[in-house]
C-alpha cells in the first residue's frame, strides 16, 4: 500500500509536471524535499532526546506502573472475556499507560506481548478474537498526552508557541478514542448475537 | 473555550516535567543517570525516520511542486468551503491511517509552506498528533501472531480516524477561529 501511495505521488507529479512545463521546478523538490526531510529529522532529535530521558525517570520510579494499575478498571470492563489474572491483562496495561504517555517505541512490544497471550486463548488461530480488536482499536486511536514530535516540528519552523496545540490534540484524541471504543462495542454486540443459539 | 484549551496546552508539559522527577526523587531513583540513559535512545529515533522521511518528503514535493497538489485539491474543495474547512488539510484524511512517515511528512510540509501559527498549521499538527497509522498497527499488531482474518479491526480504526479527523478540524476552528 505505501509502495503505492509513494509511486502514485512522484510518476503523478512528473505527469503533472510534463503537461504544464515545470519539470525544473520539481527537479529543484526533489532536492528541497531531501533536505527538509533530514532537517526535520535532525530538528526532532532535540525534543527526543529530552522526552524520553524524561519518559525513563517516569518508568524507574515505577510511576508507569502506577498508571498501569489505575488502568485496570477500564482492562476489565473492555476485555469481560480476558480471564482475571491472565497475563495478557499486565501487557495490555502496560500498553495502554505507554500508549498515553506517547512512548511509541515502548507501547509496540507491549501490544505484541498482549496479543502472543491473546492468541493462547483463540481457539481458531488464524481469526482474530473480539479481545484482540479491542485491543487493535485502542491502539489505533490511541490516546497521547502530550504530541511531541509535533511540538518538536512547530519549533523547528519558529511558532510562536509551540505546545500550544496539546489541548486540540488531547480533546481530538479522545473523541477519536471514544469513536473507536463505541464502534468495538457496537460489533462485539453484534457478533455475538449471530454466533448465539436461536431460539 | 480558548482559554480552558490554552490553559490546558501552557500547563501539561511544565506539570509533568516537574512532577516525574519530584516523585521519582521520592521513590530514590537517581534522576539524572536515569534521564541520560533514557535520552540516549531519543538520537537512535530521529536518525532512524531520516529515510522515511526524506522518501517522503521527496514524493510529497515533487507532487506539489508539479501542480498536481493543486489539481487534487481544487477537485475538493468546493465541498469543503462552505465549512470553513481549509482543502489543504484534506490530503491528510487519507495519508494519515495508511502512512505515518508520509502524514507526517505532508504535515511539515503543510506547516513550512503555511506556517506553524496558521490555522491550516495547525489543524495539520492537530489531526497528525491526535490517531496513529491504522494499516501500520493492525500490520504490525496481526502480523506478530499470524492472525489473518481480523474481523472488523480495521474498520473500527478507520472509523476512528475519521471521527479524529473531523474532531480535530472542528476543535480547532473552535478554538483557534477562522482567522490565522
Amino acid at each position: 500500500m505505501i509502495n503505492w501511495i509513494w509511486l502514485f505521488f512522484i510518476a503523478a507529479g512528473f505527469a503533472v509536471a510534463a503537461v504544464q512545463g515545470n519539470i525544473e521546478e520539481v527537479s529543484k523538490a526533489v532536492f528541497d524535499g531531501a533536505k527538509n526531510g533530514v532537517t526535520i529529522s535532525f530538528g526532532l532529535i532535540s525534543i527526543l532526546v529530552f522526552w524520553l530521558g524524561m519518559m525513563r525517570i517516569a518508568e524507574d520510579s515505577g510511576l508507569l506502573d502506577k498508571l498501569a494499575r489505575l488502568l485496570r478498571p477500564v482492562v476489565r470492563l473492555l476485555f469481560p472475556d480476558v480471564p482475571k489474572n491472565h497475563p495478557a491483562v499486565g501487557y495490555i496495561m502496560s500498553n495502554m499507560s505507554a500508549n498515553l504517555l506517547g512512548l511509541g517505541n515502548a507501547a509496540t512490544p507491549m501490544g505484541i506481548k498482549a496479543m502472543q497471550e491473546l492468541q493462547k486463548l483463540n481457539p481458531d488461530k488464524h481469526t482474530a478474537t473480539p479481545a484482540m480488536c479491542t485491543l487493535l482499536a485502542l491502539n489505533t486511536a490511541s490516546i497521547t498526552l502530550i504530541p511531541t514530535t509535533l511540538i518538536a516540528i512547530r519549533m523547528n519552523y519558529n511558532s510562536a508557541n509551540p505546545a500550544e496545540i496539546v489541548g486540540t490534540t488531547l480533546i481530538a484524541t479522545m473523541i477519536a478514542t471514544l469513536a473507536a471504543i463505541i464502534a468495538d462495542r457496537w460489533y462485539r454486540w453484534r457478533l455475538a448475537a449471530k454466533s448465539a443459539p436461536k431460539g | 473555550m480558548y482559554s480552558f484549551v490554552s490553559v490546558v496546552s501552557a500547563w501539561a508539559i511544565p506539570v509533568l516535567i516537574v512532577l516525574i522527577p519530584l516523585y521519582a526523587a521520592y521513590r530514590k531513583v537517581p534522576v539524572y543517570e536515569s534521564f541520560v540513559e533514557g535520552a540516549k535512545d531519543g538520537f537512535d529515533t530521529a536518525v532512524k525516520i531520516i529515510p522515511h522521511l526524506v522518501g517522503m518528503m521527496v514524493a510529497i514535493g515533487v507532487f506539489r511542486a508539479s501542480g498536481a497538489m493543486e489539481l487534487f485539491i481544487g477537485w475538493l474543495r468546493p465541498m469543503l468551503v462552505h465549512l470553513g474547512v481549509p482543502g489543504e488539510v484534506l490530503p491528510l484524511a487519507i495519508l494519515r491511517p495508511l502512512t505515518g512517515s508520509g502524514s507526517l511528512a505532508y504535515t511539515a510540509d503543510l506547516i513550512g509552506q503555511h506556517g506553524p501559527d496558521s490555522l491550516i498549521g495547525r489543524i495539520a499538527a492537530t489531526i497528525q498528533g491526535s490517531t496513529d497509522t491504522t494499516l501500520y498497527v493492525l500490520t504490525v499488531y496481526f502480523g506478530a501472531v499470524g492472525i489473518r482474518n481480523g474481523r472488523y479491526a480495521l474498520k473500527v480504526g478507520l472509523f476512528s480516524d475519521l471521527v479524529g479527523f473531523v474532531a480535530a478540524v472542528a476543535v480547532c476552528l473552535i478554538v483557534f477561529g477562522t482567522a490565522g
